[in-house]
């Protein structure tokens, strides 16, 4: 099995390399054969790979052990959720499944786009391959997944305990996804300006996957929020870590070139700014992998050294230079066809929503690099703290909101005075009385969360408004009923309308951002059983103690020991929740007792949370074990002796010991340090997340034949000249 | 004013602006910053200002405080130790022996006090180089 995995690896790293010659040569020499084969080489790189991966996670199904990742990182106890997605936990399995997204996207955009652009094709399909060499050469060479161990351990390592969360299934891929899809545009870009197309055709054939790449990628980011603010000492959802920041930069890229290639196919504008975001995407992309990968910036995330930085460096720079060149040489082709006409209009929005975005993305990228660029300046390493980021994304994201809420209501070219009281007034009045509400409920005390509120609110006015217009209109033209009206308004234009959804999501999920960091009030305390700490207005009383083994396959997996926490209200009980603590055996058994293995090797928290609209209750455990501990020596030393006990009857009477430590754990009910944080409307985030989601996926979904497409308009213009003609 | 005058003014404000912002950005991102320092580096620390450390946890050195844990932390590679105070959240992998990044100010005491919620461990198995992990 190992075997057919590396040469299928092979074999891909081997039809890539051949199809990027093929696409190159049939492109300069306007073979068509070859491009025709090099595009055959791309579904071949994806069938091939995604079969590599098939046999992997194949072998994390059913343990295969002699796997040496398999044994790294999963084992016969990993439950089967775990074990399926133990896969990408590891540097090589989530190489693979790079690859293998990055083949399955290829695939699809090439087969899509087979009858177009036969100009652009050739290049965009040779770096596509490109890439995927790089990644399967990586993949054979450097980083296999196929390496096997002489001897299969008994046991494997198991996947960390920290990974063991349902977000691990849904969180990895979709990054990848979007990561991979950032590729389409930066290909078909590259391809564009070889041959000096000055043209919206590769953007509007690619848009839908750039639109795909900015979605997944957003959700994956998202997810990663929601999955830290559930982990203890993670910096709830978001931290300005390295890695997160590797994930934001693409995404903040691709968000402005959503925005701009609308200026270039309405208006033939930006047409240089267009083609270097789309490469400063796909540049960005490959530098997120590299992070997670390189280990040369500290992160929470905190991935060990590894061998590949000086590839991937090797890339990047190519990558960049060669982008460089491109956008320099052909300057003179990309010649706007139009001009701004006023400042005072959608398009010079736009730009201006661009210039935020990016220059956002300026500010987390020096950020996130600060540690290099201080070291290379001036010898020391340094770090800049959250602070430091907070001080330039909170006005940008808050102008940026702003601009959210202004661009939909604004005219195209040139905006008048009676437009603009057309337009603002609804909008405007919605953030006032948003902002008096805000401020009787006291939050005057916050302008800058105040100021998002307005903002926020001005978006939802602004979107509400040209809602209620259109369904007007749309009504009085066909007398629908609202319902109707409103779906015939939507699906009509599916990618403005998924736009101001989206508008709309990010709006409500910044409206929670700014409560929830602003008027959070958290609070570290040690309790014992009983007593009651005041937080946020709510009285949290740890009422017992809980403890409980959990067993996985007939085996001990873990030790669970946790509070039950009572919280009420002005003297009425609010809820109930029981947050927890698991320990896991240690691996590493080198000094450790049969008993203390299991209260020396990973632990995680389960937060215990009460979620509403409203606020969210977040509680978190670090049970104290030390008045366990004469008693868990004692059992190390008994099982110490026993050296000849059969193990069916060790392992019996490690779960009696086991069971007894658990059982006085709640007896005795030793005091125990809760973290409890009361912030309000969390769930706003998560909720804007959604409707930022639908409005991607309303954007995303096919256009119906209702509207007019530019290519076919063009052609019943063609053929009614012909027509003439005749 | 001509339009094409009119546009390179426009061009020059922006420019203008941009490179104020920008440097604005590299000004504070060099005075607002802590410099980053092992353990060894940190014996000549200056009371008050703020130092990102990152080190070993000592193994045996980690002691409960009321809010969170005092412990010692040295160099990578081993060597001598400062000894630190941390009151906050404690992130789960937190153990003896293994690397943590946390902000630290020297008190008059000599014992460095971590700022809350600043204490970051490193995950010790995640993508780490195979042979060592098994080892």
């Amino acid at each position: 099995m190992p075997t057919l995995g590396r040469a299928l690896l092979i074999l891909a790293l081997a039809v890539a390399v051949y199809g990027t010659v093929a696409a190159l040569v049939g492109g300069a020499r306007g073979r068509r054969d070859l491009v025709v084969s090099a595009r055959r080489a791309v579904y071949a790189m994806a069938a091939l790979t995604a079969g590599a991966f098939a046999l992997l996670e194949a072998a994390f199904l059913r343990t295969d052990l002699t796997f040496e990742v398999v044994a790294d990182h999963s084992s016969t106890t990993t439950p089967t959720f775990y074990k399926a997605t133990a896969i990408w936990s590891s540097q090589e399995g989530s190489l693979l499944l790079w690859l293998v997204l990055l083949g399955a996207w290829s695939s699809l955009v090439l087969f899509l786009t087979r009858r177009r652009m036969r100009d652009v094709q050739p290049y965009a399909t040779a770096v596509l391959l490109g890439l995927g060499a790089f990644f399967a050469g990586l993949l054979v060479f450097s980083a296999s997944p196929f390496a096997t161990l002489p001897v299969a351990p008994a046991e494997g390592n198991g996947l960390n305990p920290l990974l063991r969360h349902p977000s691990m299934m849904s969180h990895p891929p979709m990054l990848y996804s979007g990561y991979t899809l950032f590729a389409i545009p930066f290909a078909f870009a590259v391809g564009a300006l070889i041959v000096r197309r000055a043209d919206a055709e590769w953007i509007a054939a690619t848009r839908r996957f750039t639109l795909a790449a900015w979605f997944f990628l957003g959700v994956g980011i998202l997810l990663g929020a929601r999955w830290s603010y559930a982990e203890l000492g993670w910096g709830g959802y978001w931290a300005w870590d390295p890695v997160e920041n590797a994930s934001l930069m693409p995404w903040l890229t691709g968000t402005a070139l959503l925005h701009s290639v609308m200026l270039q196919e309405r208006r033939g504008m930006l047409k240089i700014w267009n083609a270097s975001l789309a490469l400063a995407c796909g540049v960005l992309a490959i530098l997120g992998t590299f992070l997670v990968r390189s280990g040369i910036l500290d992160s929470i995330h905190a991935f060990g050294a590894s061998t590949l930085g000086v590839p991937f460096l090797v890339l990047i720079g190519l990558m960049i230079a060669g982008s460089v060149w491109l956008v320099v040489s052909r300057v003179d082709t990309l010649r706007s066809d139009a001009r701004l006409d006023s400042l005072w209009s959608r398009e010079s929005v736009f730009l201006a929503n661009n210039l935020v975005l990016v220059g956002l993305c300026f500010v987390v990228f020096w950020g996130t690099f600060f540690p290099l660029i201080a070291e290379a300046a001036t010898g020391t390493k340094q770090a800049l703290g959250p602070p430091w980021f907070d001080r330039y994304t909170v006005p940008l994201t808050l102008l940026l909101v702003l601009l959210s809420g202004v661009g939909p209501v604004i005219a195209w070219r040139r905006g008048t005075l009676a437009n603009a009281r057309r337009s603002f007034v609804v909008p405007a009045l919605t953030a006032l009385v948003v902002i008096g509400v805000a401020v009787a409920l006291g939050a005057a005390e916050r302008p800058l969360a105040l100021t998002m509120f307005a903002c926020g609110a001005f978006v939802l006015g602004g979107v509400g408004q040209e809602l209620v217009r259109g369904a007007r209109a749309r009504r009085a033209m066909s007398g629908d009923g609202v319902l109707r009206a409103v779906g015939a308004l939507v699906a009509r234009n599916r990618r403005r309308w998924g736009g101001y959804v989206v508008h709309v999501g990010m709006a409500v999920l910044f409206i929670g951002v700014a409560a929830s960091s602003a008027f959070q009030k958290s609070q570290d305390v040690k309790l014992a059983p009983g007593q009651t700490t005041r937080v946020g207005g709510y009285d949290v009383t740890y009422e017992k103690a809980t403890s409980r083994i959990d067993t996985q396959g007939g085996e001990l997996e873990r030790v669970v020991l946790g509070a039950r926490v009572a919280v009420s209200r002005d003297g009425e009980r609010v809820g109930t929740l029981e947050p927890e603590r698991g320990y896991y055996p240690s691996r590493d058994e080198r000094g450790l007792g049969a008993v203390g293995r299991f209260f020396e090797g990973e632990s995680t928290s389960e937060v215990a949370m009460d979620a509403g609209l409203q606020r969210d209750l977040w509680t978190a455990v670090s049970p104290d074990f030390d008045r366990l501990k004469p008693i868990i020596d004692e059992g190390d030393a008994v099982f110490a002796k026993a050296t000849g006990m059969p193990p069916a009857m060790r392992a019996q009477l490690l779960g009696q010991v086991l069971r007894g430590l658990s059982d006085r754990y709640v007896r005795e009910g030793p005091p125990a340090t809760f973290r409890v944080i009361v912030s309000p409307m969390v769930a706003w985030i998560w909720a804007g997340g959604l409707i930022v989601f639908g409005g991607g996926l309303l954007g995303l979904w096919p256009q119906g034949r209702t509207a007019p497409r530019p290519a076919t308009a063009r052609l019943r213009a063609r053929v009614a000249q012909d027509l003439g003609r005749a | 004013m001509d339009p094409s005058r009119k546009r390179r003014v426009r061009l020059v404000v922006a420019l203008a602006a941009a490179v104020v912002l920008a440097s604005a950005l590299i000004y504070t991102s060099f005075s607002s910053s802590s410099e980053a320092r092992k353990p060894s580096q940190l014996r000549s620390a200056v009371n008050g200002q703020e130092y990102q450390l990152t080190g070993r946890v000592v193994p045996g050195s980690v002691r409960d405080i009321p809010g969170g844990k005092s412990f010692r932390v040295m160099d990578r590679e081993g060597g001598p130790s400062i000894p630190v105070r941390y009151q906050g959240a404690i992130p789960d992998p937190f153990r003896e022996g293994r690397e943590v990044i946390i902000d630290v100010r020297r008190g008059t005491d000599g014992v460095f006090v971590g700022e809350k919620d600043t204490l970051v461990t490193k995950c010790p198995s995640k993508f780490e180089d195979e042979k060592q992990q098994r080892s």
